[in-house]
């Protein structure tokens, strides 16, 4: 296969799998599985095989595919990705497997058959896909909203009890967002007509354009409420506590790993090189948002009482790092913003599945209603620390480098802002930290309790040996009845754990494929880079 | 100058650490029968490395080594390598880590014998090694802020170590947030010298900090000493350090007593270039260590618990330290002869203290204990050499070292100088009070032991650690001030000693000092060792006492400036967002769609509202579509 024909698979693949899973019998519940997890690795597969066709030092958008498509606009169906998009698609090859795998038995006893779910999934994965690779700003402007019915229908129908609440509400705002957004589509469209002579679509021609100040600002906030409502920050957020908490796991997980990422991209991409006077003129306002976003999400955090919302909150602080670096238009910190983007999307996704985990095994997303499960699920307890120091970015994590980036990268430019949302990181221990002492320390608490201890356990000897020493020193009022990871958990776990860690170690990999297209775009800002 | 020879592996002193860690961790229950015996290994492996190099680094004429491992992140102007710097001052803090590190892990092998997570320990034990060599031998100050982080999280794990325990899971929590706090000035002190030098190794920053203004110079300073105060207990970031006494006791010698404490003292001698530069912010160093010295030795003369009295013994004696190094050259080689005795003397006084709670059924109040001299007479033996090296007993280790730093005091030959030696020698005193106090009420008078206890002698294994602490104890200091004087060494790094000015001549220091130990030690046994202690501690006290009892109140400060204001403006802030932001958006969305609640209930509902964004929508695109005409 022609390596441009790498992205137009990674759409086609999914896309046509999900029809097949969907036109499945009902009763093959277990082969839509696995046709999901086939189609997604075959993904993850394409996106490698991207990653080495991509040169470093090549042209900017690579692997490049061009169809017409609406001649009469001049919209093109026009695909190509930079370093940016790349390390997307790499975040998504690797997440949709894992979320497959966590997923397995997410739907197995709902009223609606599974294979509806998978079908969701994968379509979600192909609109996904489109978003980061469109080069073509309408083709975006379709995905950035088609993406919107596949994670509808998986909170809709799949998610918690208030899922209709919340479904509804993440629709409405997105889609508020996203018309707001094409009204500026259509804006940019005309002003490239009076330019051209012929109206476009096409990013690069677009970015040629020499947009009058007055008009880029209210293009830019078109672009920039879109984003700011999908990403989210502080004050368009309150849709994602509700969405984050009632979507299954796995829509979480791509919701706030890899869906939210979607805005920060759309900052990176479009607000910038597009209309870089007002992205200047409006940077002051988006620090605020970005800083004030990061301490308020973190306050917020430690005040949840449900895990779900509280990990969603987090994510909402922690795209206030993302916006930070974006805005700061360095070089070290936009890069850093990107990383940012990859490593929240393994690390919150991590601690998302593992939260998930727990919920499964007791049924409740209360933080009060667990405590002192380290002691009976060790293997559970180490992940979720994992994914929990990597949320507080600590050092030798991936989170560390890329939040390092971010506050080194703009203290030059913004040593205001910068010292302010450095702040954040004692925040972030304590929002991290409380919801582990609370679940995995102390005595033995909760819905988990043995209540009948005569009843043998199921958990019992199952990695129980850590820290009974304790028992002799704290009267156990009983022992509480939880498994340990499963071989399928551990499968998820690991590889996560995995990247968690090693991108902590050696990032430079990725910082050198996403740092050309970082400095692209800054100078295409006309970069008050130093 | 480039590592040659073994040099060129002492990335080896952390990695083989670090590998112990990591097998002991992902191995599992398989690695239950012989894991603690590998993390042993793997540290005493490290020590014998550590004293080759550092035979090695001797024998060279330029005593460094630069050791580059790769790129860690390379963006822009930011260029951070992973690299190591071997030379006489990391040497030293090679050799206690490594070494008392060695000591400590075979000491555990017998304390955590009965413990079924023992694998476990020595696993968090590995990794505390690894990630405090690589504060001390990395060459830039990313590396040390990684590190730093990693021995934060070391010592979370470590004091959570027994986690069912409510106060031990707390502890830990708490120690991580303080540090934290100080972790924050340690980097903007990173970002501030990135965005000044565009470098942020040691050799870039140190070879051109002198080009910065000086008010940029004392900013660097009082930062990095923020993150100094967190990681050593000093005031105002004291309060974390006494409870994390909740961990088991050889942790408390390691991390909380010999080497992880000890860090700030290392983050400001390393950073001298900087503070040569930066006397405002050497003079708050100065004043947080005679400060945070009165402070601990107060709390000391007033807590029961031998756990708690060493920890603060331990906050007080960071403070002699961090006075020491704010004195600049003159202290700086006193500060680090202080820091390696106590390392010795403290780390032993722990195993000592962790002996005598293995004997007492894990009790640590000392009300609860006496007459235990009969009865352990190796751990007596080697808890008292190590408190007369604390207290400055002539010519045992203390004596030397905080002489030396009360001498360096005098030498500034101002009025300031008069008021620090004071302090130390005031607190020498006090010193000598609380530990009199310790010994008097542990192996002295009647005694007061609980029902079904009976001690006996811990075995072997952990009193031999025990006994080679003790030699170091009595030995450490003549060693490393006379016979083979520190200063020497340490001249690569911080430059020829200068002839002392000698305000006060030695031997009238030397003198004054001891008298002064002495009283203290005749009030201790005239308030507790010519009566009987109570087995529970009087109530009705005087408010210095009560003062005391609560560690001057620090915790009572942290509560209700920052505990109790953040939890309401937390609960504030979760209303608003529910309430206010939410409520309006909602409200918002009810106005142009019908409730969000009938829009849930029909499909019917969901189109209407999906039409009714369509309108308004086009509404928006329309007046776009003008604004830009018009525009």
């Amino acid at each position: 296969m022609s390596a441009s024909l790498y992205l137009v698979a990674m759409i086609a693949v999914p896309a046509i799998g999900a029809a097949a899973v969907a036109a499945l019998p009902r009763e093959r519940g277990l082969l839509a599985k696995q046709v999901t997890l086939g189609v997604s690795l075959v993904v993850l597969l394409l996106a490698v095989l991207a990653t080495a066709a991509f040169d470093v030092d090549g042209d900017r958008f690579q692997l490049t595919t061009s169809v017409s498509w609406i001649p009469d606009f001049g919209a093109e169906f026009a695909l190509g990705v930079d370093g940016i998009a790349l390390v997307m698609l790499l975040l998504i090859g690797v997440l949709v497997p894992l979320v497959v795998t966590a997923s397995w038995h997410e739907a197995d006893h709902g009223p609606r058959p599974t294979r509806v779910f998978f079908a969701w999934l994968l379509l979600l994965e192909a609109m996904m896909v489109g978003v980061f690779v469109a080069t073509d700003v309408l083709l975006f402007y379709v995905f950035f909203e088609a993406m919107l019915v596949p994670m509808y229908f998986l909170i809709g129908s799949f998610g918690g009890p208030r899922r209709q609440y919340a479904a509804v509400k993440f629709f409405l705002y997105s889609l508020v967002g996203g018309l707001i957004m094409l009204a500026a589509v259509i804006g940019l469209y005309v002003v490239s007509t009076s330019q051209l002579g012929e109206g476009t679509f096409a990013f690069d021609a677009l970015r040629q354009l020499d947009i009058d100040p007055e008009v880029q600002k209210l293009l830019f906030l078109g672009f920039f409420v879109a984003f700011a409502i999908k990403a989210p920050l502080v004050p368009f957020h309150t849709w994602l506590p509700d969405s984050g908490a009632e979507a299954p796991i796995g829509g979480s997980v791509l919701l706030v790993g890899v869906l939210d990422k979607v805005g920060t991209f759309g900052f990176l991409r479009y607000c910038l090189p597009l209309f870089p006077d007002a992205s200047r003129f409006f940077a002051p306002f988006v620090l605020v948002l970005a800083v004030v976003g990061i301490l308020y999400a973190a306050l917020l955090a430690m005040g949840q009482s449900d895990m779900k919302r509280l990990v969603s909150y987090t994510s909402i602080s922690h795209f206030g790092f993302i916006a930070l670096g974006i805005f700061a238009f360095t070089t070290e910190a936009g890069t850093g913003a990107v990383l940012y983007m990859v490593n929240h999307g393994l690390a919150t996704g991590l601690l998302f599945l593992v939260v998930g985990m727990l919920i499964s095994r007791g049924g409740s997303r209360q933080i009060g209603d667990y405590g002192g499960v380290a002691a009976k699920a060790p293997l559970l307890a180490g992940a979720f620390l994992v994914a929990g120091l990597a949320s507080l970015a600590l050092p030798g994590t991936n989170s560390f480098v890329s939040e390092f980036l971010v506050l080194i990268g703009s203290f030059p430019e913004r040593p205001v802002f910068t010292v302010v949302a450095t702040v954040g990181i004692i925040l972030a221990a304590l929002y991290i930290l409380l919801m582990y002492q609370r679940t995995m320390h102390g005595p033995p608490r909760g819905v988990l309790l043995q209540q009948d201890a005569a009843e043998p356990a199921p958990g019992l000897g199952t990695g129980g040996a850590t820290a009974t020493a304790t028992a002799t020193r704290t009267a156990a009022p009983g022992t509480l009845r939880v498994l340990d990871l499963s071989r399928r958990e551990l499968v998820v776990v690991a590889p996560l754990v995995a990247l968690i860690i090693g991108l902590g170690v050696y990032p430079q990999p990725l910082l050198d494929l996403i740092e050309p297209a970082v400095s692209a775009t800054m100078s295409d800002l006309g970069g008050t880079d130093r | 100058m480039p590592a040659e020879g073994l040099l060129a592996a002492s990335w080896l002193l952390i990695a083989l650490p670090l590998a112990g860690a990591a097998v002991l961790l992902l191995g599992g229950r398989r690695t239950d029968r012989w894991g603690h015996l590998l993390g042993t290994a793997t540290v005493v492996a490290a020590f014998v490395l550590a004293v080759a190099c550092t035979v090695q680094l001797a024998g060279l004429d330029q005593r460094s080594a630069d050791v580059e491992l790769f790129t860690f992140i390379r963006s822009g102007e930011l260029d951070v390598t992973a690299g190591l710097l071997y030379d006489p001052l990391s040497a030293i803090f090679a050799l206690l880590i490594t070494g008392v590190g060695s000591l400590i892990h075979v000491y555990s092998i017998g304390y955590m014998a009965h413990d079924p997570a023992r694998r476990r320990f020595f696993a968090y034990l590995n990794l505390f090694v690894a990630a405090m060599l690589l504060l001390v031998l990395g060459n830039s100050f990313v590396a040390l802020y990684v590190g730093w982080e990693g021995v934060g999280l070391a010592s979370y794990l470590l004091i959570a170590f027994w986690y069912t325990r409510p106060a031990a899971a707390t502890a830990a929590k708490k120690a991580f947030i303080m540090n934290r706090v100080g972790d924050v000035g340690l980097a903007i002190a990173i970002f501030v010298m990135f965005a000044q030098l565009g470098t942020t190794s040691y050799a870039g920053v140190f070879g051109s900090v002198g080009t910065l203004a000086g008010g940029t110079i004392t900013a660097i300073g009082l930062l990095l000493l923020l993150g100094a105060c967190g990681k050593s207990g000093q005031f105002p970031l004291q309060a974390w350090l006494p409870d994390a006494m909740e961990g088991p006791t050889p942790v408390s010698a390691l991390i909380h007593a010999a080497t992880m404490v000890t860090a700030g003292v290392y983050l400001i001698a390393r950073s001298a270039p900087i503070y040569d530069l930066a006397p405002t912010a050497r003079a708050v160093v100065l004043a947080i260590g005679a400060g945070t010295l009165l402070i601990g030795a107060i709390a000391g003369c007033a807590y029961d618990d031998i756990k708690k009295v060493l920890a603060y013994s331990t906050v007080s004696q960071i403070g002699y330290m961090f006075l020491a190094v704010g004195l600049g050259p003159a202290g700086y080689v006193a500060g680090l002869a202080h820091l390696l005795a106590h390392g010795f003397f403290k780390a032993g006084l722990f195993l000592g203290a962790g002996s005598v709670m293995h004997a007492m059924n894990d009790s640590v109040d000392m009300r609860r204990f006496g007459a235990l001299w009969k009865k352990l007479p190796v751990t007596f033996a080697t808890f008292g050499l190590g408190y007369l090296a604390l207290i400055g007993f002539p010519f045992l280790s203390g004596y030397f070292t905080k002489d030396a730093i009360i001498e360096a005091a005098l030498d500034r030959g101002d009025v300031w100088g008069w008021v620090l030696g004071g302090v130390a020698v005031l607190g020498a005193g006090l010193t000598a009070f609380y530990m009199t106090r310790l010994m008097l009420m542990t192996f002295f008078g009647r005694a007061r032991w609980e029902d079904g206890v009976h001690p006996h002698e811990a075995p072997t294994v952990m009193t031999a650690p025990m006994v080679v602490l003790a030699v170091g104890s009595v030995g450490a200091g003549a060693l490393l001030v006379s016979v083979f004087p520190l200063s020497g060494w340490l001249e690569p790094v911080f430059g020829e000693p200068a002839e002392a000015a000698h305000v006060v001549a030695p031997a009238v220091i030397g003198l004054v000092v001891t008298v002064v130990m002495l009283l203290g030690v005749l009030a201790a046994w005239l308030f507790v060792g010519r009566r009987e202690v109570p087995v529970t501690a009087p109530v009705r006290v005087s408010p210095v006492t009560r003062a005391a009892r609560n560690a001057l109140y620090a915790d009572t400060v942290n509560e209700s400036l920052f505990m109790r204001p953040g939890q309401w403006l937390t609960r504030a802030l979760v209303w608003l967002d529910n309430r206010g932001v939410d409520g309006a958006v909602n409200g918002l969305a009810a106005g142009l769609g019908g409730t969000s609640s009938r829009l849930a209930r029909t499909q019917t509902g969901f189109v209407r509202s999906y039409a009714m964004g369509m309108l308004g929508g086009a509404v928006l695109v329309a007046g776009a579509l003008l604004a830009v005409t018009a525009g």
